[in-house]
């Protein structure tokens, strides 16, 4: 626990800096990616996924819920808002990409090739949300907040990728 | 996803358990649903201790019952959150809005005994 408050504390001054959490180059020890469909049935898939995967890391079972719900989040909207249905069903894909490396930081890409977000801070805001009254539109702050870094990089009608990254387990930060 | 409802004397108890995102939500939206309309009940309970996952998906569920409940001029309330669930349910601050109740569920159980109504369903 306290190791994490002092990773807290450095990544925000790292933050303050202006820095992403790129502290020192660090190598890939282990990474995984895969493509599905855009079914909902696949979020639940996408949550055994991750959960596997960082599972490696030793996660704390807090950890472990922060990433499978930001993961969940992420993959949610892909299947919610990046396609419509005049796109085929063979081109509704969702690729995700997890690693993480000897600090321990995983990092998981969630991309699409769905429509877009025009104006993503506007997107990222609490309780913004174009999907009608089933959506809370809480999905990006949760993802922010259960997570150490997001990021969302988008191009309209290209698509959307969003990297979700968290250090998990025991942490060895030399900044 | 199953669901355990029980209904007496216009409060009406529903227990949630497994895992509540998109895909999900919408089953369990539509089995609460009917059960409103087939039992009327002036005060809705919903139990999600037994919840083992919910995203953001869940607080458009639960604001949705509780927006329909106020709607019929009733009340909703939220019993037995868990920490995990607690945590999604802070960050839209909907804890505020929706009181989450204690309720022992033996004297729930007992309370609900003898009625008819009572049902487990596979939603
Ligand atoms: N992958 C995506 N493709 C297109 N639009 C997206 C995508 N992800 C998010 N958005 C847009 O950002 C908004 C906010 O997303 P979010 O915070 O998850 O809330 P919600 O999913 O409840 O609407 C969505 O309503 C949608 O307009
Ligand atoms: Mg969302």
């Amino acid at each position: 626990m306290s190791i994490k408050t002092t990773a807290m504390t450095a990544k925000l001054k790292f933050k303050e800096k202006g820095g992403d959490i790129k502290m020192k180059k660090s190598r890939v020890v282990n990474s995984l990616k895969i493509q599905f469909p855009a079914k909902s049935a696949n979020e639940a898939f996408s949550r055994a996924l991750i959960s596997s995967f960082a599972a490696q890391l030793d996660p704390t079972v807090e950890e472990l819920c922060d990433i499978k719900t930001a993961v969940s989040e992420a993959v949610t909207n892909c299947i919610v808002h990046a396609y419509d249905d005049s796109v085929p069903e063979k081109k509704k894909i969702i690729k995700m990409h997890c690693f993480y490396d000897e600090n321990n930081l995983l990092s998981v890409k969630i991309t699409d090739n769905g429509r877009g977000i025009e104006d993503v801070k506007k997107a990222m805001e609490p309780l913004y949300t174009t999907g009608g009254e089933d959506r809370s539109g809480m999905g990006f702050p949760i993802m922010q907040s259960f997570t150490d870094e997001l990021k969302v990089k988008s191009v309209l009608y290209k698509g959307t990728t969003v990297t979700l990254k968290k250090y998990i387990g025991k942490t060895n930060y030399d900044i | 996803m199953e669901m355990t409802s029980l209904n007496k004397d216009g409060k009406m108890v529903c227990c949630l358990s497994g895992e509540i995102d998109h895909h999900s939500s919408r089953s369990i939206r539509d089995g609460i649903d009917r059960l409103i309309i087939q039992n009327r009940p002036k005060v809705l309970v919903l139990d999600l201790s037994s919840i083992a996952f919910m995203d953001s998906s869940g607080l458009g569920l639960v604001l949705g019952r509780y927006r329909k409940m106020r709607e019929c001029g009733g009340e909703m309330f939220l019993c037995n959150t868990n920490e995990r669930t607690l945590k999604i349910l802070k960050m839209a601050g909907v804890d505020k809005i929706i009181k989450n109740i204690d309720c022992d569920k033996e004297f729930m159980r007992n309370e609900y005994k003898d009625n008819s109504n009572d049902s487990q369903t596979q939603i």
